[in-house]
């Protein structure tokens, strides 16, 4: 069991980010189980908030899965903001092999927990047909839609926990960065106009 | 105040459905959640079953008095208008099988005070600190009078009183009486807000929203057995007589410490124009109820007043950064409208009123306890209440602030902040201190007429 100095800092004036940082988890995924919504929320690491989600898919699937990265690229291509809801900033999607059987792996990194987003991540995958993925899934629910405990627990099911996280510039939000990003931008037009 | 205030104003449809309007069953529906009666005092009643059969015969003895969503307003001699509602215990106890009883969602058989983790009820808002016993696993029912004014109130009063010893097998727990407060030409609560600025219109009432408002929300968002916002209606808890037509509530009584409200106004506010302004960034409406978005400098009462013009804006475009409405003020909170996703999910009615005697201004706290205690209706209390407590009360983050709640209703222990947008430099309030605190709370179920009497008709041991 990881000590408590390990946890996540519980204000932002300890959140530093000039100071990269590594945060060992426990096996739970948690280091105390904090109640959420839909059952214990996992803690902000230094990496921010995320899931790895690790699931079998259905035999013969792994085309139709493939085949969803491009979905997913023209929906941004077209509608930029379109999954700004999940305050993400980045996702990986990974196929593999284990003997006969492939996998699917769905890792994301976002600003919020989970546990609070649960209803809007739904509907946003509905709305862009993530669906189209999931139900390619082993044990995936059939009535997802209309049945988020099912939804939730399919996913915290399969949820593998990272056991060691690291950030280097910790806990800064997307948001943040983007900020940041334009406010260098604002100045450099700023100097520029000064010559 | 609005204690969750909503509008019915669509952000982003994401999902288009073709059903027609479902038609209400008016005459099956408890009037609570569809209309507001005339009602200038209220009584509520918390109510433990001694035993299953003591329960059923007080609640068969009431159903005829329950207010139906026909009834109200078919006769100008309306008085009194009376709800009932059950908790998960109170269900059990009346008879409901197991079986049954296990498919009502995970938050209802658990309650609202085991919730509290979930809802950021901590500290002083913790359900170790409740009153009236409403946070016992023996509390089972609520009896809600809503009367035409407090001598309709005291004559319902002594007749329930009345009825109860009658019965035998019912206890009361507590009560609260509530009465509006001076000036009655308005509703406000005891901080000095106009309320009920705005609430969810439900398809198929007739009723039209008011500019800025959105479409009206489909009735499975209250009831359950409708389609809602999503598409068709969501599996009920079975049997369905049981649970057709019902709704769930989450009650809330929170006092408000008048006194230390208006000691921080004067704190940080040197004229009472200043004083006037303060209170307007923590609410995002002047007292007067104009909104600043539409009224960012001057208060502007007439626009408070007038419905059709009060609830007419946005924040993504007409207050982007907050130099009107502050980013977390309670009303950019308890409705974000077009800068959070999935709003037609997240709609909830408030019901309720003002407990305990106005302080009158330039009085110092008589340590009288004063508030609202209030009701807010929906068909799912995660989705819809615990959503709105979770993340839009008392998420600390909720819109990047960083270190914020709402600073009126949230859960303050003068640990959190307040931010003021404010041109060139914003303004931020170190350490909030806490202007309400929950005195109790719990979760009911409000059964359909045809409910009712299927619970009154249940034996031991089903």
């Amino acid at each position: 069991m990881a000590t408590a100095a390990t946890a996540t800092p519980s204000t932002p004036k300890e959140r530093d980010w000039t100071k990269p940082s590594a945060m060992a988890i426990p096996k739970e995924g948690f280091f105390t189980p904090k109640q959420g919504r839909y059952g214990p929320i996992y803690p902000q690491t230094p990496a921010c908030h995320g899931f790895t989600i690790i699931a079998k898919i259905k035999p013969g699937r792994e085309d139709a899965i493939r085949a969803y990265g491009k979905t997913i690229e023209k929906a941004i291509a077209d509608l930029p903001d379109a999954l700004a809801t999940l305050k993400l900033h980045y996702l990986r999607w990974v196929l593999f092999d284990i003997g006969k059987d492939t996998y699917f792996m769905y890792q994301g990194i976002f600003d919020t927990d989970f546990d609070k987003y649960t209803e809007d991540a739904v509907a946003l995958f509905t709305k862009y047909g993530v669906n189209t993925v999931f139900e390619n899934l082993d044990g995936f629910p059939e009535d997802w839609k209309t049945n988020v405990p099912a939804f939730v627990k399919f996913v915290r099911e399969h949820q593998c926990p990272s056991f060691l996280e690291y950030g280097e510039y910790p806990y800064v939000s997307a948001d943040e960065i983007k900020k940041a990003l334009k406010l260098k931008a604002a100045f450099a037009d700023m100097l520029d106009l000064m010559q | 105040m609005s204690v969750l205030q909503q509008s019915h104003r669509i952000s982003q449809d994401l999902t288009k459905r073709t059903d027609q309007p479902a038609s209400l069953d008016f005459d099956d529906i408890q009037h609570f959640l569809m209309s507001r009666p005339p009602a200038r005092a209220a009584r509520y009643e918390f109510l433990s079953f001694r035993s299953g059969v003591g329960g059923r015969a007080w609640l068969t003895g009431l159903i005829d008095k329950v207010g139906t969503a026909g009834a109200v307003g078919s006769s100008l001699l309306d008085a009194r208008w009376v709800t009932v509602g059950f908790t998960w215990n109170g269900l059990q106890t009346l008879g409901v099988a197991e079986a049954s009883l296990a498919n009502f969602p995970e938050e209802f058989r658990q309650g609202m005070a085991a919730r509290a983790g979930v809802l950021g009820t901590t500290g002083a808002n913790h359900p170790d600190h409740w009153v009236g016993g409403l946070a016992s696993p023996n509390l089972h029912a609520i009896v809600v009078l809503f009367a035409r004014d407090v001598a309709e109130r005291e004559r319902c009063r002594g007749e329930h009183e009345r009825y109860v010893a009658h019965c035998g097998g019912v206890e009361v727990l507590s009560s609260l009486d509530l009465e509006a407060i001076p000036p009655f030409d308005y509703a406000h609560e005891h901080f000095g807000y106009r309320d009920r600025l705005s609430q969810p219109v439900i398809e198929g009432t007739g009723m039209e929203p008011t500019p800025g408002s959105g479409p009206p929300i489909k009735p499975g968002e209250f009831f359950l057995g409708y389609p809602d916002e999503e598409g068709p209606a969501a599996a009920l808890p079975q049997p369905e007589i049981l649970s057709r037509n019902g709704s769930y509530v989450a009650y809330l009584r929170m006092q408000e410490h008048v006194g230390a409200f208006r000691d921080f106004l004067r704190a940080h506010g040197e004229t009472p124009e200043q004083q006037e302004l303060i209170a307007a960034k923590l609410m995002g409406r002047w007292r007067s109820g104009a909104p600043l978005v539409l009224a960012p400098d001057k208060d502007d009462p007439k626009l408070g007043a007038d419905s059709q013009r009060s609830n007419d804006f946005n924040y993504a475009k007409m207050d982007p950064h907050g130099y009107g409405c502050p980013l977390g003020a309670h009303i950019r909170r308890m409705n974000p409208r077009d800068t959070a996703a999935n709003m037609n999910r997240r709609k909830m009615i408030r019901r309720g009123g003002t407990y305990g005697p106005p302080l009158p201004e330039g009085v110092p706290d008589d340590g009288i306890e004063r508030g609202i205690a209030a009701f807010v209706g929906c068909a799912s209390l995660v989705r819809q209440f615990e959503f709105a407590m979770n993340v839009w009360t008392n998420d600390p983050n909720f819109h990047e602030l960083g270190n914020e709640r709402d600073p009126i209703f949230g859960t303050q222990d003068g640990t959190f902040d307040m931010t003021i947008p404010k041109r060139p430099i914003r303004k931020k309030i170190i350490g909030l201190p806490a202007f309400t605190t929950i005195r109790g709370g719990a979760y009911f179920f409000l059964p359909g007429i045809k409910a009712l009497r299927y619970l009154g008709s249940l034996s031991d041991g089903v």
